[in-house]
């Protein structure tokens, strides 16, 4: 079952890179061009230009030339940095990996037990409180909200740095915590949504009521229906997640951080095409993963979902 | 170790729910109390372990061998007397147990709640046996997720979880209403032997009086908040006195069955043929549903048909209905073969009833529209809702209600009409009075029966009970393991049945004791 789901997201993946591919072509504009840059457009770099993407040659031989340097990891050559595609990747990813899981933590770490709490004193102060962050979580533009915390902890009360991604280790993290703070109040307020939203509807469940009949302490009720909300929290948390690779675009420009959201920004208005074509296959493939990641959860998580997988299989 | 209940009473934020209602329950005795939906008794439940609903507050006294029972208490003050003094078992096994966690760690929580620390791992195992061992389990069905056991099991499971804090009183809230036929006595027996044993209090709630009788020792009778009657068990359901207790025994069907009454001719009237099922076979899987199932109805007749959840009756409703593809056999109408699946049907040929009436209906849409638009499908004018209500027995101000805004059995009767838009030859009804009360049930029954005999309409009706099966059925299929194990007349069937399985089924019909009278002294 689990075989049928990874064949099913390699297939998308492949449906993918032809749609990626087809940008070179669609994009806007004399395509040698687009591929020159700003180097001088000589006759002999035209040709090495046609050389190297092998213009001659007919389209089907193209994707096929490309897909074979993709799987290989030749993702060809950056035409505004003039470094190979998997270098200019490869030295931005770790940034933005980390920022993405520090926002992802902070926003589970918060809002799960937040949701938890407005489920089980709903109509509470912890529960109003939490219902308004998370409208403000969810209507606030990331920028925006970038912004304020730039005023507030960077520049009236000085204990974040403004802009840049650090020298490395506690230094990158001091310098990711108001990005990641940013990305994760509009994250932590869908969790918190859901969460609280799967918490009532398993408070109101009968197991939740016998248990209580036989005097389990609020303590124990609360985890055992924590279990069972688990699956609802995990879907949504996995949509979420996929959520973050596009919000991170706009966390890295304003606080300034060399990720690949600023990559993929500086590329598209150069009209980077390598660039541009592989990050979008990138950022599809860790979609599609963590959709995968999802799903594996849902075994760990529901026995029922294991027996019918075994049923299946 | 006495229970003594006074002057309990309920009050909702609609006003008094439960009128000032006293009791006593000795130690070892049960006390029964009988009612349907509205009556005020799983309130009365609720409010004894202090799980009312938001804005319900419990008034009055109760205590439980001496200890006083917070009524009108707070979270703290009950957590004292939930498990150790009093707890309740649900209705519903399949949704009382977490279905995530594994039936032992679920016994061994209110075990750990009880003494309030943790069990070591081999003390945790030993306890949680010996709890299994008490309501007939075997060990391995700790390391068991509830998914993985029948619905009796479940029930065993939730019984011992209940038990496992050593209560005084029990209050089991309709512990066999979600439970096939054959498996409720078992179940009811078992608790019966439980109590005995630990010289447990209980409070049965039910609204089936067979279930009661035999069972308990003293039964209060609820109406809309009121005791109607009150008294031994024994003396009540032989001379009531009250109209509505009256009323309920003669709408039971375990009570007809016991006493022969039925709402169909003793012979069955001689019609055409309407549908014929021939060997009909369907797997899910490897798992075998239906083998070679063939049967007949015909025109003006109820055939009943009858078989525990698993059983594969649901699911020859559904081939029939075309609802499912069957693997082989043919289905024919009016001696035409029908292809399997939707395509091939008219819906002229035959309507389904399902079992909840609650979810069948559109609950945005007024019944009206529901019964228009079904009408309209048929290719009938909407001008003809007024009749169909008429049909069903409902007046024709039904238009503009919401199924909201009607009873179960309204709904049903709904459900019923929609049913009959297009005049169909045959009538599903697919556990179709399952899930109401006992006198709606019996309504709803002569209204099926009625049916059958002004519109000569075939019906196929399918219920796990065979008392309410012979209620209204002229013959009867038995199956069992997708297979029909016996067939005939529904008399012969019931006084003479052949196949094990059927007699099993007779035995649950008149909830027979399989154990003899115990407990009582």
């Amino acid at each position: 079952m689990v075989a049928v789901r990874v064949l099913g997201v390699l297939g998308v993946l492949w449906v993918l890179s032809m749609v990626v591919f087809a940008m070179m072509y669609l994009a806007p504009g004399d395509l040698v061009k687009n591929l020159l840059g700003n180097r001088p457009s000589t006759p002999e770099a035209i040709a090495a230009v046609r050389e190297q993407y092998r213009l001659d040659d007919s389209v089907v031989e193209q994707y096929l030339h490309w897909l074979g340097g993709v799987l290989t990891g030749d993702l060809g050559q950056s035409i505004r940095l003039q470094v190979p595609v998997i270098d200019a990747i490869g030295d931005r990813l770790p940034l933005t990996a980390a920022l993405s899981a520090l926002a992802f933590l902070i926003a589970v770490a918060v809002a799960v037990p937040l949701g938890v709490r407005s489920a089980v004193k709903a109509g509470g102060w912890l529960d109003r409180i939490g219902g308004a962050l998370a409208v403000l979580g969810l209507s606030a533009p990331t920028f925006a909200v970038g912004l304020v915390l730039l005023y507030l902890f960077a520049y009236y009360v000085p204990i974040f740095p403004i802009y840049g991604g650090g020298d490395g280790g506690l230094d990158t993290l001091r310098h990711l915590v108001l990005p990641a703070v940013t990305l994760a109040l509009g994250l932590g307020a869908i969790i918190v949504k859901l969460t609280r939203t799967a918490m009532l509807r398993e408070l109101e469940s009968d197991y939740v009521t016998f248990a209580r009949a036989r005097g389990l302490s609020p303590r124990v009720v609360n985890r055992l229906a924590l279990r069972n909300a688990a699956i609802p929290i995990v879907t949504g948390a996995s949509l979420v997640l996929t959520f973050l690779v596009g919000g991170t675009v706009l966390a890295e420009t304003t606080f300034a951080l060399p990720g690949l959201g600023t990559l993929l920004q500086d590329s598209v208005l150069f009209k980077d095409l390598p660039v541009v074509q592989s990050l979008t296959l990138f950022v599809a493939a860790v979609i599609a993963v963590i959709a995968l990641l999802a799903d594996v959860a849902y075994l760990l998580l529901d026995p029922r979902v294991r027996r019918q997988m075994g049923a299946a299989s | 170790m006495t229970v003594r209940i006074s002057e309990l009473s309920v009050v909702g934020p609609a006003g008094v729910m439960v009128e000032p209602l006293s009791a006593t329950v000795e130690p070892g005795a049960t006390l029964a109390l009988i009612g349907e939906s509205g009556s005020g008794k799983t309130l009365t439940a609720k409010s004894l372990v202090g799980l009312l609903p938001r804005g319900f507050t419990a008034t009055g006294a109760a205590e439980v061998g001496g200890v006083a029972l917070p009524l009108a208490g707070g979270e703290s003050a009950w957590r004292a007397i939930r498990g150790r003094t009093a707890s309740l078992l649900l209705q519903d096994p399949f949704t009382s147990l977490s279905p995530v966690h594994r039936c032992g760690d679920q016994i061994a929580w209110t075990v750990e709640a009880a003494t309030g620390s943790r069990l070591a791992r081999s003390e945790r195992d030993a306890v949680v046996e010996a709890r299994l061992a008490e309501v007939k389990l075997p060990a391995r069905a700790a390391r068991a997720y509830p998914h993985q056991l029948s619905g009796g099991m479940r029930q065993r499971v939730a019984i011992a979880a209940a038990l496992a804090s050593d209560p005084q009183l029990l209050i089991a809230d309709e512990p066999t209403t979600a439970l096939d036929a054959s498996n409720q006595a078992e179940i009811l027996d078992l608790l019966r032997a439980v109590q005995v044993e630990r010289r447990l209090s209980v409070i049965l709630i039910s609204h089936d009086l067979g279930v009661v009788r035999g069972r308990t020792d003293q039964v209060l009778v609820m109406r809309e908040g009121h005791v109607v009657e009150r008294g031994e068990t024994a003396s009540v359901l032989a001379a009531p006195s009250h109209p509505y207790t009256g009323a309920l025994i003669e709408a039971d069907p375990v009570v007809a069955a016991q006493s022969g009454t039925r709402l169909s001719p003793a012979q069955p009237v001689e019609g055409e043929l309407v549908v014929r099922v021939m060997g009909l076979e369907k797997s899910f899987g490897t798992h075998r549903v239906l083998d070679d199932v063939s049967l007949d109805v015909s025109r003006g007749e109820i055939l009943g048909i009858v078989g525990e959840s698993g059983s594969g009756k649901s699911t020859l409703a559904r081939c029939v209905a075309g609802l499912e593809h069957e693997d082989g056999g043919t289905i024919s109408i009016d001696g035409v073969a029908l292809a399997p699946g939707r395509a091939s049907r008219t819906p002229d040929q035959m309507q389904i009833v399902f079992q909840d009436p609650y979810s069948s209906l559109n609950p945005m849409m007024s019944v009206g529209a529901i019964l228009a638009e079904a009408l309209r499908v048929a290719g009938r004018d909407a001008s003809e809702v007024d009749g169909l209500l008429e049909t069903v027995g409902l007046p024709a101000q039904f238009v503009r209600k919401r199924p909201a805004q009607l009873s179960g059995g309204q709904r049903q009767r709904v459900a019923i009409a929609r049913a009959l838009a297009p005049r169909p030859r045959l009538l599903i009804c697919d556990e179709s009075v399952s899930a109401l009360d006992v006198s709606v049930q019996a309504d709803i029954l002569r209204l099926l029966a009625g049916l059958r005999d002004e519109l000569g309409i075939a019906v196929m009706f399918i219920s796990h009970d065979l008392a309410v099966v012979r209620m209204i059925a002229d013959s009867v299929v038995v199956m069992w393991n997708g297979r029909v194990v016996e067939r005939g007349e529904c008399r012969d069937v019931l006084t003479a049945p052949t196949h094990e399985y059927t007699r099993l089924l007779v035995a649950a019909a008149l909830r027979e004791n399989t154990a003899p009278q115990i407990g009582r002294e």
